[in-house]
């Protein structure tokens, strides 16, 4: 698989680029990665966004490394999105950390990094960026724009707002909008990482200390919304990690020991400031509030695939069923399914069978339109 | 026109392409148990219409999206409310009112959702399906082809019944074309089309003093 990555400067302090609160921000730097040939006529590109956690690394195996992309299950040659057919583009998020600038970067008018200085992010900066990217690229119009869980949000908004930058959209496992619920479960983990000692009122990079167990904490938690009761049940059980109860209040079960390892590990490669902004950004995520949202899609005729999974609990069918009756109620051509699959949210990240064919069909169906 | 019509009989199973005869062009159309969605394909290239294929079974689904037509997965049982009121010119349900648990229900969806419904039905009272019965057996044809148990078929209806139900839904059957067993039409004017169609199409307008 043809693979380049990159990092690319969009936005200067000179000419910022102006976010939906009104901030403006500068310099904006943009980690990509592309994979397969781009066609001649440009029009075989598919751009993936990425959720909460996710990077631009979204499919194939670096060198060194152990594990592929985090998306490598359905990007790949001969895969659902099929880079012998299509050129496929990922990008880590405005706000993020891994590469794109974030609240973790350095604010070259105090040079310090901008902690909770940084601009508050909307779904639909994320999208504004990448579309200055493709800008950059030279792509005028995406064959498809696809994305899980908060990656779906993304395309969603990109093809209400701006459909002529698009033939398709793929939104799975998605939300239009947050429930109290969904929200209270952001709101824990941000008092998770705010009520960190380690935090410092986000200055925790000067100081060179960082809200460790906060974050820990948060993402433990989420693990748990990610998976569903079921799939918990199948993977864990109640199984203790050494073979008998050893009692006591460390980690004992199997489940204890995977949240722990879970919470662990995103240390090392997630800073806190992002999992506030990008969480916060969910839960102002509104598209449909303005009724007259997908007119514009609408009148392009449009296609969106939305898909959900039944084992969901964290973005659950009805969220999806909304964005559809949305769509539908306009008269965007949608097509909707709803797949039946024990592991939870985190079955978009997965490789079930009837879900891939439902992706490639789409991306099939899509040469008609 | 007619040369789009000969196109249809071509790809179209026969009782769908009476379907399609039916449906003016340029119509936003829901076809209920829009299988592999052939009308729906049909329709959108020939016949410049807009629409939306439902269907619950998965490997339907997937084949109907692959060709492009917008196809939605519910139950129509229970999940007809995700559409608005009146917002579909053609409401069709064909060959599926007999799978269905609810038909009353599906059908009074259906007048709600659309202004028009096409319905098609195999017909129990075809005249071979009344000599099987007579000599003890349960009718398999081409319009029934299954054996009891293992039918999906949940109702087994005659035509004249079945106008009956349409009436009490508070529909007018705005024009039947019978069938034979084998999926041509009937002449207009049949006088015994209950004993000599093994299937039937009705075009039913909602009597909307109902409403």
């Amino acid at each position: 698989m043809l693979t380049e990555s990159g990092t690319t400067r969009l936005f200067t302090s000179d000419a910022p680029l102006t976010m939906s609160n009104g901030a403006t921000l500068g310099p904006v730097d943009v980690a990509w990665e592309r994979y397969g040939e781009l066609a001649p006529d440009r029009s075989n590109v598919v751009f993936i966004c990425h959720a909460l956690t996710g990077d631009a690394h979204a499919a194939g195996l670096r060198e060194g490394d152990t594990k592929p992309g985090w998306w490598d299950s359905i990007i790949g040659p001969g895969k659902p999105i099929d880079t012998d057919r299509f050129h496929v583009i990922c990008a880590n998020l405005l706000g993020g950390c891994r590469g794109t600038t974030g609240p973790a970067s350095v604010d070259p008018a105090t040079g310090e990094s901008y902690g909770l200085t940084f601009p508050e992010i909307h779904v639909a900066d994320y999208v504004n960026v990448h579309r200055a990217l493709m800008k950059e690229f030279g792509i005028e119009r995406l064959a498809a724009v696809v994305g899980g869980s908060m990656g779906g949000m993304q395309a969603l908004h990109w093809g209400l707002r701006h459909p002529e930058e698009l033939r398709s959209i793929a939104v799975i496992a998605a939300s239009s909008r947050l429930t109290a619920q969904n929200i209270a479960f952001s709101a824990v983990a941000r008092a998770a990482i705010m009520r960190d000692p380690g935090f410092h009122d986000g200055r925790y990079l000067e100081l060179g200390d960082q809200p460790s167990m906060g974050l820990s904490i948060a993402r433990m938690m989420a693990h748990i919304t990610y998976l569903s009761e079921e799939g918990m049940a199948e993977k864990f059980g109640r199984r203790f990690q050494e073979g008998d109860a050893k009692h006591g209040f460390g980690v004992d079960f199997a489940v204890e020991s995977y949240l722990e390892y879970q919470g662990r590990t995103f240390l090392n490669r997630f800073d806190a400031l992002t999992y506030l902004y990008l969480t916060r950004s969910m839960d102002y995520f509104d598209p449909f509030a303005d009724a007259d949202a997908a007119h514009m899609m609408a009148e392009l005729q449009i296609p969106a695939l939305v898909v959900s999974f039944d084992s969901d609990w964290r973005f659950d069918t009805g969220h999806s069923r909304r964005i559809v009756r949305e769509l539908e109620q306009a008269r965007v051509p949608v097509s909707f399914r709803e797949i039946s699959c024990p592991w939870g949210h985190d079955s978009f990240l997965l490789s079930d069978p009837d879900y891939h064919a439902t992706v490639r069909a789409f991306l099939q169906g899509v040469q008609y339109v | 026109m007619s040369e789009s019509i000969t196109t249809a009989s071509s790809e179209l199973r026969a009782d769908l392409a009476l379907v399609a005869e039916l449906i003016p062009r340029g119509s936003r159309v829901l076809d209920l148990g829009c299988g592999r969605a052939s009308l729906l394909r049909h329709l959108i290239d020939e016949k410049g219409c807009t629409g939306t294929g439902v269907d619950g079974d998965p490997e339907r689904l997937v084949t109907a999206i692959a060709r492009g037509v917008p196809t939605i997965q519910l139950d129509l049982d229970s999940e007809l409310g995700e559409f608005s009121d009146d917002s579909y010119d053609v409401v069709v349900l064909s060959r599926t009112l007999q799978a269905i648990r609810r038909p009353a229900n599906v059908l009074a969806e259906m007048g709600r959702i659309g202004t028009r419904c096409i319905v098609s039905m195999p017909n129990f009272g075809f005249w071979r399906n009344r000599v099987s019965v007579l000599f003890g057996r349960m009718p398999v044809s081409r319009q029934l082809p299954y054996t009891w148990h293992d039918s999906p078929n949940l109702r087994y209806t005659t035509l004249k019944d079945l106008e009956d139900f349409f009436a009490a839904a508070g529909y007018t059957v705005e024009r039947r074309i019978g069938v034979t067993d084998a999926g041509v039409p009937l002449p207009r004017g049949e006088v015994a089309t209950n004993l000599r169609a093994g299937a039937a199409v009705y075009l039913l307008r909602r009597d909307r003093r109902r409403r």
